[in-house]
C-alpha cells in the first residue's frame, strides 16, 4: 500500500528531524558544559590568594600571580569605558531622537559595520593612531582600541532602548514646555536607563575578554604599572602569553587566569540578567 | 537667528571673499567680523533664545558623538591605507597572489594566509551551520517550553566566553582529542579524498575550524532565531491545517520563508570567523603553506598579524602586515554589509540586531 508507506515515511522523517535537532542542541549545550567544567577543574586549584595578590615570578621560579594583570585590565577597561560610553550614548541619542533621516541611516549602518570589524584590525589602527604617534606602547592606547569597539554596541542598544520609550512621554514633556534637550536627558534617557545600562554592561563584558586589540597597544608587562603612559599587563594578554609558554607552572596559571576572567564576565552578565531579566545577552557576542 | 547678527553675516562673508588670497590670515586675526558676530549674539539673550541655542547645542553635541562613528571608520580606512602604501607600491596586486613570505629577503606574498583564512572559515561554517540551525529550529519550533530558556541561555553564554579562553581550551583539550580520536578514523575512511591525509600533529586547519565553529554557533543561531520569530504564525497554522507533520511545517512553512535571513545569519557568522584571531592563532600551527589536507597546519591573515606585528622591524615588513590587515578589513566589511542587507530584508526593516 503506497499511501501507508508514504505516511510512514512522513512520520519517520518527522521523528528523525526532531531527534536530530534535539540531539545536536544537546551536543551544543554539552560543549558549553565541557568548556566550563575544564575551566573549573584546571583553574580552581590554582586560584588562590597568592595568584590574586602577587606579580609574575621570573622564569623558572614557581609561584607568583596575576595581580598586576587584574589591576591592569581594570585600568584599561575603566579608561575605555570613560572614552567609549559617552560617545556611544551620544550617538545612540542622536540616532533615536534626531536620526530618522539619511544621515541617521548612514550612521546606523556604519555602526553595524564597525561592530563587525575584526578586533585585530582595531588593534592595528590604535597602534598607528596612538602608539606610533606617542612613540611608545601604553595603557591609554589599549583603552582607545577597546573604546572603539565599545561605541557601536553602546550606541545601538541605547538607540533601541530610547525607541522603546513611548512617544507620548516625550509629547507630555513638550506639552509642559520642557525643551527637547531637557526632555531627552531627564525624561527619555531616565526612562530607558535600565536598558541602556544593560547595553553598557554587555559591551563591557565583550571588551573585557579581548586580547587581539591589546597586543600592539597595551603590550603587557610583568611588573606593576599604574601609569596610563606605560605598557601595562592585562588579564587576557597574560593568559595568551602563558598559554604559549613551555612552562608547566605558567600554563597552570593561564587556566587560573581564564577562570578568573570567565567568572568576571559571566557575573557581569548574570547581574544584568538578574537586574533586568531581559534576553539581551546576544549583544555580547 | 535674530536680526542683529544677520546684518553682520554678509559683512563677514564679504571680508572673507575680498581677502580671498589671504583668507587663512583673515580667519586668524582676532579683529574679524566673525568674532564680533558671536559677541553680538551673546549680548542679546532672552530666555527663549537661550533655550533655543541650548537645544541646537545639544543636537550638535549628539550629532558630534554620532559622527565619531563615521570618523572612526574613516580613520581606520585612511590609517590602514597610509601605513600599507609601502607594500602596495612595492608589490601591487601581486601581493595577494604570491606565496613567498620571507621577511629577511623582504619578499612578501599573502596567498597562504588568504588561503588559510578562507579554508578555516569555510570549515567552521560547515561544522557550525547544521549545529546552529538545529539549535535555532529546536528552540523556536520543537522544544518543550521549560527547556527553551535554558538552551538559549546556554548558547548565548557560549558567545560571552572570550576568544583567548576558547584558544586555551582548544590547545589543551580539543587538539589532543582531535589527534587521538577524530583524525585516525577520518584518515582511514576519508583519506582517499586527500582532505584528510598525512601526519596529524594536532595543530591543524581542522582544529582551527572546529574551535571557530563553536565560537560562531551562538551568532548564527541567535540571528536565525530572530528571523524565524518573524515568520507569521499563520504560515505555521496553514501548513498544519493541510495535514503537514511538524517537520514538513518547519521545512515548508518556516525555513523556506526565512531563507534570506538564515543566509544572512550564516554570512554574519562567516564575517566573525574571518576576523577571528586569538583562538585560531593558538591552534592552527602557524605555518605559511597551502596544503590540501585539513590535518596539516596553516596560517591565517589575522594570526600572522597577531604573531609577527610586534617583531616586524623594517618598514616594508610592517607595511606588508598592515596591508593584510587592510584586506581583512575590506573583506569583513563587504561580508557584513551583505549579511546586514539579507537580515534586514528578512526582518522587513526592523533593526537587524533588535532584541526589543
Amino acid at each position: 500500500m503506497p499511501s501507508r508507506f508514504l505516511q510512514f515515511r512522513r512520520r519517520f522523517a518527522d521523528y528523525l528531524a526532531t531527534f536530530v535537532a534535539a540531539g545536536l542542541s544537546i551536543f551544543v549545550v554539552g560543549v558549553l558544559i565541557a568548556i566550563f567544567a575544564y575551566l573549573v577543574i584546571k583553574g580552581a586549584g590554582s586560584v588562590n590568594w597568592a595568584f590574586l595578590t602577587h606579580t609574575p615570578k621570573p622564569v623558572g621560579e614557581i609561584g607568583g600571580g596575576m595581580a598586576n594583570a587584574i589591576v591592569g585590565s581594570a585600568m584599561i577597561l575603566g579608561m575605555a569605558s570613560l572614552i567609549g560610553i559617552p560617545f556611544g550614548i551620544g550617538a545612540g541619542i542622536y540616532l533615536a531622537e534626531y536620526g530618522r533621516n539619511r544621515l541617521g541611516s548612514l550612521i546606523r549602518f556604519t555602526a553595524d559595520v564597525l561592530n563587525g570589524v575584526p578586533s585585530i584590525v582595531i588593534g592595528l589602527v590604535a597602534f598607528s593612531l596612538v602608539v606610533r604617534r606617542q612613540g611608545h606602547f601604553s595603557a591609554f592606547a589599549g583603552a582607545v582600541a577597546l573604546a572603539i569597539m565599545m561605541v557601536p554596541t553602546v550606541a545601538r542598544t541605547t538607540e533601541e532602548m530610547l525607541l522603546l520609550v513611548p512617544q507620548t512621554v516625550r509629547e507630555a514633556a513638550f506639552g509642559l514646555g520642557i525643551p527637547q534637550w531637557r526632555t531627552t536627558i531627564s525624561i527619555t534617557l531616565a526612562t530607558a536607563r535600565a536598558g541602556i545600562l544593560t547595553g553598557i554592561m554587555l559591551a563591557f563584558a565583550r571588551i573585557a575578554g579581548e586580547t587581539a586589540p591589546l597586543m600592539f597597544t597595551a603590550l603587557g608587562n610583568q611588573f606593576w604599572s599604574f601609569s596610563a603612559n606605560q605598557p601595562i599587563a592585562a588579564l587576557p594578554l597574560q593568559i595568551y602569553t602563558y598559554a604559549l609558554s613551555p612552562y608547566e607552572d605558567w600554563i597552570r596559571q593561564a587556566w587560573a587566569g581564564a577562570l578568573v576572567l570567565v567568572i568576571l564576565i559571566v557575573s557581569t552578565i548574570a547581574v544584568v540578567r538578574f537586574l533586568f531579566g531581559r534576553s539581551v545577552l546576544r549583544e555580547a557576542s | 537667528m535674530a536680526a542683529a547678527p544677520e546684518r553682520r553675516i554678509p559683512d563677514g562673508e564679504q571680508t572673507g571673499q575680498a581677502a580671498d588670497p589671504v583668507f587663512a590670515n583673515t580667519m586668524a586675526t582676532p579683529e574679524t567680523p566673525r568674532i564680533s558676530l558671536v559677541t553680538t549674539a551673546q549680548k542679546t539673550p532672552s530666555w527663549t533664545r537661550n533655550l533655543f541655542t541650548l537645544d541646537v547645542g545639544f543636537h550638535g553635541l549628539m550629532l558630534g558623538a554620532a559622527l565619531t562613528v563615521l570618523a572612526v571608520v574613516g580613520l581606520i580606512l585612511s590609517e590602514l591605507l597610509q601605513s600599507s602604501s609601502l607594500a602596495w607600491h612595492q608589490f601591487g596586486f601581486h601581493f595577494f597572489g604570491a606565496s613567498a613570505w620571507d621577511p629577511v629577503a623582504g619578499d612578501f606574498g599573502a596567498l597562504p594566509f588568504i588561503f588559510g583564512t578562507i579554508v578555516s572559515s569555510l570549515l567552521a561554517l560547515v561544522i557550525a551551520v547544521p549545529l546552529a540551525l538545529s539549535v535555532a529550529v529546536f528552540v523556536t519550533e520543537m522544544c518543550p517550553k521549560p527547556l527553551r530558556k535554558p538552551i538559549s541561555f546556554a548558547t548565548e553564554l557560549l558567545a560571552a566566553i572570550p576568544s583567548v579562553i576558547y584558544g586555551l581550551w582548544a590547545m589543551f583539550i580539543l587538539v589532543p582529542l582531535l589527534r587521538v580520536h577524530v583524525a585516525p578514523p577520518l584518515m582511514k575512511y576519508l583519506g582517499w579524498t586527500g582532505l584528510f591525509s598525512g601526519p596529524m600533529y594536532g595543530y591543524s586547519m581542522l582544529a582551527a575550524g572546529t574551535v571557530m565553529a563553536i565560537m560562531i554557533i551562538p551568532i548564527i543561531s541567535s540571528i536565525t532565531r530572530e528571523v524565524l520569530a518573524v515568520v507569521p504564525q499563520h504560515q505555521r497554522e496553514a501548513a498544519l491545517a493541510l495535514g503537514a507533520t511538524r517537520w514538513e511545517m518547519i521545512r515548508l512553512g518556516v525555513l523556506k520563508n526565512a531563507r534570506a535571513g538564515i543566509i544572512g545569519a550564516i554570512i554574519l557568522g562567516l564575517g566573525r570567523a574571518l576576523g577571528e584571531t586569538i583562538a585560531v592563532t593558538l591552534v592552527i600551527g602557524n605555518t605559511p603553506q597551502i596544503a590540501k589536507s585539513l590535518l596539516a597546519p596553516g596560517y591565517t591573515m589575522a594570526s600572522v598579524i597577531a604573531n609577527e606585528f610586534n617583531e616586524a622591524t623594517d618598514s616594508l615588513y610592517v607595511s606588508a602586515l598592515i596591508e593584510i590587515g587592510l584586506a581583512l578589513f575590506l573583506v569583513t566589511v563587504i561580508v557584513n554589509i551583505l549579511a546586514q542587507l539579507l537580515v534586514w530584508t528578512a526582518t522587513r526593516g526592523a533593526p537587524a540586531r533588535s532584541n526589543a
